[in-house]
């Protein structure tokens, strides 16, 4: 059970890759693998806590009033994260924007409480918002090393926002930014991107059904 | 006895007799452009052609498709010819391998190939370059003048292996660039502007792409329509613009003669597949391309816009062509 979720979070019905939900965040904040990490554990913080405080009340939940109120709860829990990250650190913050508020708009979040959450005990809800998050983190990180290291020539930077300003030696230098492919870092980048790992995956499926 | 063509039916050029023409239209502005920019330019269109035939040859041959009649139909060779002249000749020859993957790879066989592609491959591939490295494409190397010199001295042809960095001396704006900065900075523009008083390269080469244009047209590879009408567009609404106030916007002639309008005019715009087929859509995309141009000329960032508004009208293409299509007879 577990295992099957995990598989699914990760590959067969990776939120990023094979869902595509959550496109928006995916697009707009992987400029670099710090925010694509940092914002990709805000939402696995969200989708854990979304699904297993709406998995105990899901008996409660009026049918026809549900969204609003799982709609509520991730606000609520939104909120949470946000002032969270804005106290823990400011540069990143800044750099991740309107992005943490619109988790709650995320589709992934709703998707998992509203087709899981909703008819599943606590446990196995549980695991769903951690390898669901955890699969879309993985593509954020992905996505973010691609672009940083072609747009920018640079590899791990901004991390010492996350962990501190000792580990600022940690960013790698791959070459002159001076020539950097700026599309990569732009928003066209990040669909060419994403279409490319969407295309990579879909060959790796592709040959393994053969 | 074998049966005749009816006498009225117009015989159809070859695929390879049209490339060969299109060719030859372009082969005085590029004598003009060697002239004024050194050889650098034909080692340039070397590299680049067969960069580019090999590039569509690799993904014929990924996609299984015939590779021999593809290669023939010349869609490649012209992407890259018209690419590699739209960029600066001290352009890094890998940035220009990575304009010319976008144009070949990303922007044709990615969409489906010849036929299928949205957009016209080689601005893709320029837009691309433009938007990811705007410090090496807008080094334009000076022209002063036209030096029969520059056409002997072949150590330029094969230039782009020997530096990356040019240096700073040898490069200069071109005259939309040096309007763009000059607003920007607050400094008046000079405004009596004559054709042929600052004769320059540019505007050389825009009298040769016109030339060339109309040897298409006499020959009837292009019709008239979306050229004229782009020009005309380019025309009126440059001009409205500098009746309103001639301190900021530059007089018509000055954006005919200057940037890309007649290459785009004649041979961008022109492309089959990219752009309308019917007769009205020819002239609203002419003319829609005209006018984003000139604002994007005037307010826009960039100095010269005509790329992206090729690009942007072919994403309406369908739409125009479904709004245009003439009534068959019989019909309502």
């Amino acid at each position: 059970m577990i295992k099957d979720q995990f598989h699914d979070g990760m590959w067969k019905q990776n939120a990023g890759l094979i869902q595509l939900l959550g496109l928006c965040p995916t697009l707009a904040v992987t400029v670099n693998v710090t925010n694509g990490f940092a914002l990709g554990v805000a939402t696995i913080f969200v989708m854990i806590l979304s699904n297993i405080s709406i998995s105990p009340i899901r008996q409660l939940v009026p049918e026809a009033a549900r969204v609003p109120i799982f709609i509520l709860v991730i606000a609520g829990l939104v909120t949470i994260v946000d002032l969270s990250i804005n106290a823990l650190s400011r540069p990143l913050y800044d750099a991740l924007g309107i992005f943490i508020p619109l988790i709650v708009t995320n589709c992934i979040v709703l998707a998992r409480v509203e087709a899981f959450a909703s008819k599943n005990p606590i446990l196995p809800s549980f695991y769903d918002g951690l390898f669901m998050g955890l699969g879309l983190t993985l593509v954020l990180i992905i996505l973010g090393a691609m672009r940083e290291m072609i747009g920018n020539g640079t590899l791990f930077q901004n991390l010492h926002f996350l962990i501190g300003d000792d580990y600022k030696f940690l960013t790698i230098q791959l070459f002159n930014s001076d020539h950097g492919f700026l599309l990569a870092a732009l928003p066209p980048g990040a669909f060419i991107a994403l279409s490319s790992l969407i295309l990579f995956m879909n060959w790796i499926n592709q040959k393994q059904k053969k | 006895m074998t049966p005749l063509d009816s006498p009225a039916i117009k015989k159809n050029m070859s695929v390879s007799a049209i490339m060969f023409t299109v060719t030859l239209a372009l082969i005085p502005a590029l004598i003009a452009q060697i002239g004024f920019f050194g050889l650098q330019i034909l080692g340039n269109l070397i590299i680049g052609i067969s960069f580019a035939l090999i590039l569509e040859a690799v993904c014929l041959k990924l996609r299984h498709y015939p590779i021999k009649p593809f290669l023939k139909d010349g869609s490649a060779f012209l992407t890259a010819w018209l690419l590699v002249i739209s960029i600066p000749s001290s352009t890094p020859i890998w940035v220009m391998l990575v304009g010319l993957f976008f144009s070949i790879v990303i922007s044709k066989h990615a969409y489906g190939g010849i036929g299928s592609n949205p957009f016209n491959p080689a601005m893709i591939g320029y837009a691309v370059l433009l938007i990811s490295f705007p410090k090496i494409m807008t080094n334009w190397p000076s022209a002063e003048q036209f030096d029969f010199n520059n056409f002997l001295n072949f150590s330029q042809l094969f230039s782009m292996f020997a530096s990356i960095d040019i240096v700073d001396g040898i490069v200069s704006a071109t005259p939309l660039d040096k309007i763009k900065t000059a607003l920007f900075l607050g400094e008046p523009i000079n405004n009596s502007f004559s054709i042929f008083d600052q004769f320059n390269a540019y505007q050389i080469m825009s009298i040769f792409y016109l030339i060339g244009g109309l040897y298409l047209m006499i020959k009837k590879i292009i019709t008239w329509h979306l050229p004229v009408f782009l020009i005309l567009s380019i025309f009126v609404f440059s001009f409205i613009l500098h009746q309103i106030n001639p301190d900021v916007f530059m007089p018509s002639l000055f954006h005919l003669m200057n940037g890309a309008t007649f290459l785009a005019a004649f041979f961008i715009i022109t492309d089959p597949v990219s752009s309308p087929t019917t007769l009205r859509g020819k002239i609203i995309f002419g003319v829609m391309v005209g006018l984003i141009t000139v604002i994007i000329r005037n307010f826009g960032g960039y100095p010269d816009g005509i790329a992206f508004a090729v690009i942007f009208m072919n994403i309406f293409v369908p739409l125009i062509e479904k709004f245009t299509q003439p009534k068959v007879f019989g019909y309502e």
